[in-house]
């Protein structure tokens, strides 16, 4: 086995997570596979740090954890202001500014 | 990589346990993303993300990271996910997705598009990155007996010094969130417009529905199941006391007077769990109806 284990692992995580931002309509669980997107990169970064022999590609994915929480903590937010408004978290309702 | 490509490029051979390690946990991590991507039930797809990111952090403590598997672990799994759950009691357990597809035919792309992507990105990292040298992180962080202090001073030295500017505005960032945060999920109310203890009381008696509290489950119940449905004086379950959530179902509940069980256990002589009760007559083992109506506000 080769780092390209983990990295190949990386991407399918990335895909799942793309997938099923598409797929899925409750707004929490996009969110979730927005956060598998930003941990399959991180496993990335970890994965070429150790590659180059730096600790950068750690600290990049430190930062990414750190803006992750920032996202969720926002993104929470706006979900739970939503929900107050139209009663639902699917992002099927949240459909005024297309008319 | 063989052992002569390991030659080769004069890299740091995998060895035999992180080999094991990496094919027990990915499966694992895999199974957790595709759990939550496939579960109805939103709670279920925090549960699975959980599973996936607890594999990935002792990924990044194999592959010399200690720090980010430990921050992973406290941050991710403990904090965010949390977060999550509790944004998903408050919203509502039951929301749970609607099967009608707005755009037709959105999840056969979607999974056609994922799986194209999947092997597109795979084939080319593994095609890219496969006589990628592994260097190790053994003469910045020191592993089994280097020389080096270790991974968190790592970090620190090159956190403090080269990414020092990226270190502040991270801070500047995480202020903002959390005054957004206040901002958004705070709700403006003229002092003096909510009603009073006494108008809620008086709007409550006038609208002559149900002024009291509704009867909770196991009231005159013969189970303590929070399924079992409260009982009326007349041995009928009470829709007003199903619980919302829970389906009331037939649970397992104490003997009827005369019943074998009854006999044995000697709650004949006693006069049974009716006269007990005070629910004699009436069929209280019969199918419950009705399944949400009614139930507590």
């Amino acid at each position: 086995m080769t780092i390209t284990n983990y990295l190949v692992l990386a991407a399918i995580l990335f895909t799942i997570g793309a997938v099923g931002v598409l797929v899925r309509r409750n707004a929490i669980v996009v969110f979730m596979c927005v956060e598998l997107m930003l941990n399959s990169v991180n496993l990335t970064l970890v994965t070429f740090a150790r590659s180059t022999g730096t600790v950068d590609g750690q600290l990049i994915a430190f930062f990414v954890m750190v803006v992750a929480a920032a996202e969720v903590v926002v993104g929470l937010a706006i979900i739970m202001s939503v929900y107050r408004t139209r009663r639902s978290a699917s992002v099927d309702d949240v459909n005024l500014l297309k008319y | 990589m063989n052992v002569l490509a390991a030659a080769a490029t004069e890299g740091v051979e995998i060895g035999t346990g992180e080999t094991v390690v990496f094919w027990v946990l990915a499966p694992i991590a895999l199974a957790g993303a595709l759990g939550m991507v496939l579960s109805r039930n939103a709670v279920h797809s925090a549960l699975w993300l959980v599973n996936t990111m607890l594999a990935l952090g002792v990924f990044y403590v194999v592959q010399e990271a200690p720090f980010l598997g430990a921050v992973q672990i406290i941050v991710y799994t403990g904090a965010i996910m949390i977060l999550f759950l509790f944004v998903l009691m408050l919203v509502g357990r039951d929301t749970s997705d609607s099967v009608v597809e707005t755009l037709r035919g959105q999840r056969i792309a979607a999974i056609v598009l994922g799986i194209g992507f999947a092997g597109l990105v795979g084939a080319g990292i593994a095609e890219a990155t496969r006589d990628l040298p592994v260097t190790g992180l053994e003469a910045v962080q020191g592993g089994a007996g280097g020389a080096a202090d270790g991974n968190v001073p790592a970090i620190a030295e090159l956190l403090f010094t080269r990414y020092l500017l990226a270190f502040e505005v991270t801070s500047a960032l995480l202020i903002t969130a959390a005054v957004g945060a206040m901002v958004l999920a705070h709700t403006e109310r003229e002092p003096g417009s909510r009603p009073s203890q006494k108008e809620l009381s008086r709007a409550r008696f006038l609208s002559g529905e149900h002024p009291q509290t509704l009867p909770g489950p196991g009231v005159y119940a013969r189970a303590n199941s929070i399924a079992a449905p409260g009982r009326l004086p007349d041995g009928s379950p009470s829709p007003a006391s199903f619980s919302t959530g829970v389906q009331p179902q037939v649970v397992d509940e104490l003997p009827h007077t005369g019943s074998v069980g009854a006999e044995r256990d000697g709650l004949a002589h006693s006069g049974g769990t009716d006269a007990a009760l005070g629910t004699l007559g009436g069929d209280t083992t019969g199918p419950v109806p009705g399944s949400g109506e009614g139930a507590p506000r």
